[in-house]
């Protein structure tokens, strides 16, 4: 049975103006000095809008670029930098922080019943780092910009490149301490703050998604730091252990930035998958199907995900060995990523499913990740690698699996979340049309990038063979669509915060301590620390969202 | 133990690890070339100073002495005196191995043009390597150092809190927590001395593996 | 952590140990022992960090989770280096020397 938005519990014009985090103090003071981690969310959120849609604007400009196969817009080393802005941004400053950032600042003390995060204070300095980061890549970016691609690779950042390498690289830098910063506190915050009764396998599996998500936070970035400061040191000095004038190796400065890049792609894809988790349970009013095997998964791919990294350098130089390896592991760390995929298709089967825009986008992810993520063993296995590497089928499969999955899960849980974070309910009619158009848009975009590489269309290029005209013209037609796709969700959004329908405290009648508190929570999340006695998403059981306030 | 003890310590532990990994990238490019030009690297060796390095490495074991023995007095409910005491000690213990570094190995590594990027000039045998080396001998101290900067910092905001009378033997859980970091300072310089500083041996010149 | 109180004099203790260690891997690099040295060396300095992490840092005293995060961190490590060092050692490995070349079958038909 599908739920109409007519349907959905709304609350009471009282309710909305019942004092919460949001209108608990006033003044710009309150915001950039607070340290609740509901508003330091909200910076967040907005931050990375903003990052999103600069880093989308690379994107357009990139698509017209290419309508034509000598370039219809800009000169080749131009382009060269829109690529690379465009990586940068929507890798350091827009995915990698979005969900965790975003969502997990707010949902992760609400979720085990705190009141905030163990380190409030770091949480707000996190975000501040962010900010500096994004200042320096930004005045980069309108001072010439960077064209060594997102992946810096030695010599041409160290030593040959006329280009703003310094910058983007301090930029990079900086904004992974905000990253280290918000790792260690949700690591700390799980452990230590949990509510009573609240035992680890009690948690909603979005917890474990961000725990997992950290793990790779406190491991990995701290590797890509001291490669950035490295590249820097040799850049500034002309001289490092990069350089093969004195027996450095280049691959070497691959290796230690694979080493953080691998992982951090799982950084961008567990928390959607915590998402996902989140939402195909409430839409389809079922327990998840293997808790265990889901919570286990995401650890399993945190760890695996740090074996695989030479999957990237299999045509660099790399020993054969190393890439046999490095190959075998890729292969293994696919299976616990199927295995979620498989337990949330159970969790569907029979499940009694509902339609508004969050499911739309969870059933976008659960088809569009699949797809990139099968692309991916293409890719794993050594010798297509050595034909597809290079070419336009990477960047469809890394768009699968980073727009078609991530981003869609991202604006999934922004949604199924928006009441409990503004207190007001979104047009769900708009916001469904959205996601068909997201997702026709992006299909068209991407699906026919798939076929460009396989057909051997170089990345990165800013020029192409004519015969590969038409598969361009498509993509960029359907990078028109998304773009619009993507202007829907922010108007609407920003529209229901001051006319929306007002919110009860649980829209969805979803399971989760986030949803026995008040839309929006008061600054103190609780009126009283819940206990628990009951496991996860137990949508069997009558007692559905009974709000405590 | 109160909670915000407890969540203070694992977070400092958790961020040790960020700096394991830190440092770790260091290290590893570091055991890659050594392994791949071994005799450049116990050439380059050679030209340090071992007393310098030797003598550096007690004085930053005495440092993460006092400053285990400030932690102790606050735990033990000594009077302000004590704590402030031991924190100085530490100050000036660390500041003693920067002052070391700096005039005495770094300076005089700079005259003897042995500092890369500033007019480098070595003219032995494997003077590429050595070049590499002395790469990551500076990047490896200097690293070293800028956290030492930053320890002597937070030592004295501690010792400014310590004169406030805020330590007693219910919170001390700063002082803890920084101490994990000054020890954590030390350990690294435990494995850069004998990695820089005696891989060549120094026993007879020429004699080889 | 803490809570508990370590006695004064296992710090001295502590302290002289290490003292002692340092004077005496300084020492040992007086003396040709071939690749000895390099295992003695870092024989030596591990010993030296298990004393500072045990007994300055408190970790003989603390919790299974603090030990596991340490672990943890030092395993990565060592990932780090093991698998780069997989790719640098074995780059000029055409045939893969020694003992490793009775792998080479098995690995063509890998490959092939």
């Amino acid at each position: 049975m599908s739920t109409a938005v007519a349907d959905i519990p709304h609350g009471t014009p009282a309710e909305s103006s019942r004092v919460n985090y949001l209108n608990a103090n006033y003044g710009i003071r309150s915001w950039l000095l607070t340290t609740d981690h509901k508003r330091i969310a909200l910076l967040y959120l907005a931050s990375i809008t903003l990052m999103f849609f600069v880093g989308g604007a690379f994107a357009v400009l990139m698509r017209l670029h290419l309508i034509e196969p000598q370039g219809a817009l800009v000169e080749p080393d131009t382009y060269n930098k829109l690529f690379t802005m465009h990586g940068v941004i929507m890798i350091f400053f827009f995915l990698i922080p979005s969900i965790p950032a975003t969502l997990g600042n707010f949902l992760v003390p609400m979720m085990i019943g705190a009141r905030d995060l163990a380190f409030p204070r770091l949480n707000l300095l996190s975000w501040y780092i962010y900010i500096v980061g994004s200042i320096f890549t930004l005045y980069a970016a309108i001072t010439g910009g960077l064209d060594t691609g997102w992946t810096f690779y030695t010599p041409y950042s160290s030593t040959y490149s006329h280009t703003q390498v310094v910058p983007v690289a301090l930029g990079v830098f900086i904004t992974g301490f905000s990253s280290i910063l918000t790792g260690l506190n949700f690591v700390v915050t799980i452990h230590k703050m949990r509510a009573p009764g609240l035992t680890w396998f009690r948690l909603p599996l979005f917890i474990w998604a961000m725990y997992a998500t950290s793990i790779i936070f406190i491991l990995g970035t701290p590797v890509i730091a001291i490669t950035i400061f490295l590249l820097g040191l040799e850049r500034l000095l002309h001289i490092g252990i990069f350089d093969p004038a004195i027996g450095g190796d280049p691959i070497l400065f691959q290796h230690l930035f694979w080493f953080y890049s691998h992982p951090a792609v799982y950084i961008m894809i567990l928390p959607g998958m915590g998402v996902m988790s989140e939402l195909v349970t409430c839409f389809s009013r079922k327990r998840i199907f293997g808790y265990s095997f889901v919570a286990f998964s995401s650890m399993a791919i945190a760890v695996i995900s740090f074996l695989v990294w030479g999957h990237h350098m299999f045509v660099t130089g790399q020993s054969i060995y190393a890439g046999l390896i490095f190959s075998a592991l890729s292969f293994l760390v696919a299976i616990p990523s199927a295995i979620k995929v498989f337990n949330w298709t159970a969790t569907l089967y029979k499940g009694s499913i509902s339609y508004q825009a969050p499911m739309l986008y969870a059933l976008g992810f659960i088809g569009l990740f699949t797809m990139g993520g099968l692309t991916g063993l293409f890719l794993a296995s050594l010798a297509t690698d050595v034909h597809l590497n290079g070419t336009y089928f990477i960047v469809a499969h890394f768009h699968y699996i980073m727009v078609g999955g991530a981003v869609m899960a991202y604006l999934g849980g922004i949604h199924f979340w928006w009441p409990k974070i503004t207190g007001r309910l979104y047009p769900d009619g708009w916001a469904r049309f959205a996601a068909l158009i997201i997702f026709v848009g992006f299909n068209l975009t991407f699906f026919p990038q798939f076929m460009l590489g396989y057909l051997g269309m170089p990345r990165r290029y800013a020029v192409y063979p004519a015969e590969f005209q038409v598969l361009n013209v498509m993509s960029s037609a359907g990078a028109s669509i998304l773009g619009v796709g993507y202007l829907i969700p922010l108007i609407y959004l920003i529209w229901s915060m001051r006319y929306g329908p007002v919110a009860g405290p649980n829209p969805w009648k979803a399971k989760g301590l986030e949803w026995e508190t008040s839309s929006p929570p008061p600054t103190e999340n609780f009126e009283e620390i819940p206990v628990v006695t009951e496991e996860a998403y137990d949508y069997a059981n009558p007692n559905l969202g009974v709000p405590r306030v | 133990m109160d909670q915000q003890h407890e969540a203070g310590n694992l977070g400092m532990w958790v961020f040790l690890v960020t700096e394991i990994m830190f440092f770790g990238g260091l290290f590893a490019c570091y055991t890659i070339y050594r392994a791949l030009h071994l005799e450049a690297f116990e050439t380059g060796s050679r030209l340090l100073e071992v007393q310098f390095g030797a003598a550096n490495t007690a004085v930053l074991i005495g440092s993460s002495l006092t400053m285990a023995l400030a932690i102790h007095a606050a735990q033990a409910g000594k009077r302000k005196s004590h704590i402030i005491f031991y924190l100085i000690l530490t100050m000036i213990l660390g500041a003693l191995f920067l002052g070391l570094k700096f005039t005495f190995e770094w300076h005089h590594d700079y005259i003897e043009h042995l500092v890369p990027g500033f007019g480098f000039a070595y003219t032995g045998p494997y003077a590429p390597g050595v070049e590499m080396f002395f790469c990551f001998y500076f990047f490896m101290t200097g690293l070293h150092a800028l956290h030492m900067i930053v320890g002597l910092g937070v030592l004295t905001v501690l010792t400014i809190m310590a004169a406030r009378g805020r330590f007693s033997a219910e919170y001390y859980y700063p002082l803890e927590v920084s101490g994990l970091y000054w020890h954590f300072v030390d350990i690294v310089w435990i494995f850069l001395f004998p990695l820089l500083y005696l891989i060549g041996g120094r026993y007879a010149m020429g004699g080889g593996h | 952590m803490s809570g508990h109180i370590v006695p004064v004099r296992i710090y001295l203790g502590v302290f002289l140990a290490l003292l002692a260690l340092t004077a005496l891997t300084t020492a040992v690099a007086f003396y040709d022992l071939g690749k000895w040295n390099t295992v003695a060396a870092l024989a030596i300095a591990v010993t030296k960090m298990l004393l500072v992490i045990l007994f300055f840092m408190h970790l003989k005293y603390s919790s299974g989770l603090t030990r596991l995060i340490l672990l943890a961190g030092f395993f990565w490590f060592a990932l780090l280096v093991a698998l780069t060092l997989s790719d640098e050692l074995t780059r000029n490995w055409t045939p893969p020397p020694g003992p490793w070349s009775a792998l080479l079958p098995f690995l063509h038909r890998l490959i092939l």
